[in-house]
């Protein structure tokens, strides 16, 4: 089982290995999330949803339904 | 004859892309609609030099070409439109010098369309701060175009815009990058299917066409050029997006340094406490507090004023006028009192858009919805339902069209039908005479009575907001995919002069597009109150003098006015609902309040005072005559129209019921079709008959 941007933990980060579901809106593409950029998540909601994340230097905040659909590995530091 | 230069300004929300605007046209702009859609356009004139003058147009903020929302549709079908009257000489980028990899992204998109191109980069002031060194050269080399560095809160760079502006002519059209490469074959293919046209050009159409749903063009058509699936168009955007970031990143390797050690973090530290799980929501709530304080409180100042100067008015013009018979009738009691229902909501209005515009520019809005998201999904609303339930407070019209950045669907149509159930403005004088009339004064733990009821109304009419989203949300079967992204901008100081713009362009929309239907419905009210059909209405003066012979004079002309009121065509529609609305304990005259009601809410009380003050000899205005006349009203039998159970049933009509044509006109434009409006019309209006009538049948 691949890791998802919806593991990682607060201050992890990761590079995105694949954001190819269709269920991605291209809108989040555009942003950045694509194979080969960073992703950092800053800090979470209330229940873990929505998502605070730095994708490819951009501030961005996504649900947690979308996130489950980033294929991530882990960086660790 | 000077030539004008016709600019675009065009770039991602929150890169300070109007404060440009702002800077470049001053107050020389105004706000109009695109024909047929509500999407604001913006429009400038800026002087050159030497009698050149450039019309600027600010685009609505855009990620990219490919829309996914109408306001980002505007831009598109204006870039692929070369006949179009706006169509750019020169487009002018805004990016953020923070932001620059991701700004750029949209930049190389037009670029790639081959159409001039000026690159502002702003906020310039900040890139020390954050450790950012540009080699600006470079960056114009690379990316083919010419760069001014601006920053709107220093005001430095715009007169280096302005000349770069007059020299377009100069700019290079060289694209950035070829994105025919992602899949030479299907754009081979494409380019042969349509020789004449440009390359890049038919790929947005498609992709457009494919996404967003066509939009009527008349100048490209390319229906018939099906090769591609959708899921295979999206792939292949994703390997443009992949190599348009593949050319950025060299691009800025070169042309830009980046010293994180000397980079100063407020973002995290300010994130810390505004987003907190405890802190965030205590300060939230504060705001709003904070908020409603100032629509209430601080509004009524000069909401007194407004009223005493436009009663004074009415007075004046029927002084001045005396023998001026039904023009000065009409211009007193029907223009002027309508002027004045819709000027008194100016100052809360203008207060409510001064702190929403200071949230937003300051990024702390984008935050709120980063918290509320996942208790709103809960009722079937976002996040972003948030702004436009807040500024449902002031008026349900800028709130509806405030739901435009909700991207799913669902939740944005649910938001659309549940904002007009909170308490707007124009609810507000209505609830103010009818509790200071049932009421009583009175103190509970240093409150009052009315205080609290007001209160309680308010949350009535969130929460039926809120559970009738929750119905909706179980009911409603709408197929379409869910998505959520928002940007969390940097924090910034807002700009006085941007918060003013902002603040007087939507006041004003709002006061000439509302104020037209007030208006109207105060005129033509007063002509049905002031004519009516047959004998009795026409012979009021020898029926009532025959009738009762020993009357003075004024008590004469008192039941002669109120038989004219009876018999006119008003009155005729009052007397036919009567027996609808009398099971919610109201007299035929309330019933004319509520079907004018139906046009605008706000109606409601100034038709009263029409009603009343037509109704009597004594020409007087002002809240006070009319309570205390709403008070004296009583049925033939003696009973009183206005008791507690009639007025709480009527406090309970208002608070539900859709009445307001504006409104609903708003959501038929918004959700495209007459089923939305309607489904609101009848469900919310239902609701508030089944709540009065159970609320007057028990209190009776």
């Amino acid at each position: 089982m691949s890791l998802t941007i919806a593991d990682l933990k607060k201050g992890e980060a990761g590079v995105i290995t694949d954001s190819s579901s269709n269920d991605i809106p291209l809108k989040l593409l555009e942003m950045g999330c694509l194979p080969g950029n960073v992703v950092k998540l800053l800090q979470l909601a209330p229940f873990s949803d929505p998502m605070y994340l730095n994708i490819n230097d951009s501030f961005l905040a996504i649900r947690k339904e979308t996130a489950t659909l980033i294929l991530i590995d882990k960086i660790n530091e | 004859m000077s030539k004008q230069i016709n600019v675009a300004l065009i770039g991602n929300p929150n890169t300070g892309k109007t404060s440009v605007f702002n800077a470049l046209t001053g107050l020389n702009q105004k706000v109009g609609n695109y024909p047929g859609i509500t999407v604001d356009k913006k429009q400038g004139i800026c002087k050159l030099s030497r009698g050149v003058k450039a019309h600027i147009l600010d685009l609505p903020g855009t990620y990219s070409l490919n829309a996914s929302s109408l306001d980002e549709n505007v831009v598109i079908e204006l870039l692929l439109n070369k006949n179009d009257k706006d169509y750019p000489d020169v487009a002018v980028i805004v990016s953020d010098v923070e932001n620059l990899k991701r700004n750029l992204l949209l930049f190389t998109q037009i670029k790639d369309l081959k159409i001039p191109t000026i690159l502002v980069i702003n906020m310039s002031d900040v890139m020390d701060r954050k450790g950012i060194s540009l080699d600006v050269a470079v960056l114009e080399e690379k990316l083919h175009t010419k760069i001014a560095l601006v920053s709107t809160r220093k005001n430095t760079g715009i007169k280096e815009l302005k000349a770069l502006i007059e020299q377009h002519k100069t700019l290079p059209k060289t694209q950035c990058l070829n994105a025919s490469s992602i899949d030479p074959a299907y754009f081979d293919r494409l380019q042969k299917a349509f020789p004449n046209q440009d390359i890049y050009k038919l790929w947005l159409v498609i992709t457009q066409d494919a996404n967003f749903g066509k939009i009527s063009r008349q100048e490209l058509d390319v229906s018939k050029f099906k090769t591609k699936s959708t899921t295979e168009l999206k792939r292949l955007q994703q390997k443009e997006a992949i190599k348009r970031y593949q050319f950025i990143n060299n691009v800025l390797k070169e042309g830009r340094h980046i010293d994180r050690s000397k980079a100063r973090d407020l973002r995290s530290k300010f994130d810390r406490i505004l987003i907190h799980k405890v802190w965030g929501y205590v300060i939230f709530f504060v705001i709003l507090l904070t908020i409603f304080q100032a629509i209430y409180d601080w509004a009524t100042f000069p909401m007194d004023l407004i009223d005493t100067t436009f009663a004074g008015l009415a007075e004046w013009v029927k002084n001045a006028f005396p023998n001026g018979g039904k023009v000065t009738d009409l211009v007193a009691e029907g223009i002027v009192s309508g002027i004045g229902g819709i000027v008194i909501f100016i100052p809360q209005i203008a207060f409510l858009f001064l702190f929403i515009s200071i949230l937003e520019e300051s990024g702390y809005m984008s935050r709120v919805v980063f918290l509320m998201d996942r208790i709103m999904r809960r009722f079937g609303l976002s996040g972003k339902s948030l702004v436009p339930l807040i500024s449902g407070t002031a008026c349900a019209i800028p709130a509806v069209m405030a739901t435009r950045n909700i991207e799913n669907w669902k939740e944005r149509l649910i938001t659309i039908l549940v904002t007009p159930f909170t308490t707007c403005s124009a609810r507000l004088p209505v609830y103010l005479i009818i509790i200071a009339l049932v009421i009583p004064e009175g103190y509970i733990f240093g409150l009052s009575y009315q205080a609290l009821t007001l209160m309680l109304l308010y949350l009535i009419g969130f929460g039926m907001a809120v559970f009738s989203a929750y119905v909706l949300d179980l009911v409603m079967k709408v197929n379409r995919k869910t998505f959520f992204v928002v940007e969390m901008p940097n924090y910034k100081l807002p700009l006085p002069k941007n918060v003013l713009i902002t603040v007087f362009e939507k006041t004003k929309t709002f006061v000439l597009e509302a104020g037209k239907i007030i208006l109207a419905i105060s005129i033509i009210l007063w002509v049905l109150a002031s004519y009516g059909p047959g004998e009795k209405f026409n012979n009021a003066e020898a029926i009532i003098a025959k009738e009762y012979v020993d009357l003075s004079n004024t008590a004469l002309e008192d039941k002669i006015a109120a038989y004219k009121l009876e018999h006119s065509y008003i009155g005729i529609v009052g007397k036919t609902i009567e027996p609808v609305i009398k099971p919610l304990g109201y007299d035929w005259k309330s019933g004319i309040g509520l079907v004018a009601s139906f046009a605008a809410r706000e109606v409601f009380v100034g038709t009263l005072a029409t009603i009343y003050s037509v109704g009597s000899a004594t020409e007087n205005e002002g809240i006070d005559t009319i309570k205390t006349k709403m008070s004296n009203e009583t049925y033939d039998d003696g009973r009183k129209v206005f008791t507690f159970a009639s007025g709480i049933s009527l406090l309970l009509f208002y608070a539900f019921a859709m009445q307001c044509m504006s409104t609903l006109a708003v959501v038929k434009r918004e959700t495209k079709s007459w089923k939305w409006p309607l489904i609101q019309l009848v469900g919310m209006s239902t609701i508030a008959y089944i709540f009065a009538l159970i609320a007057f049948q028990v209190l009776k």
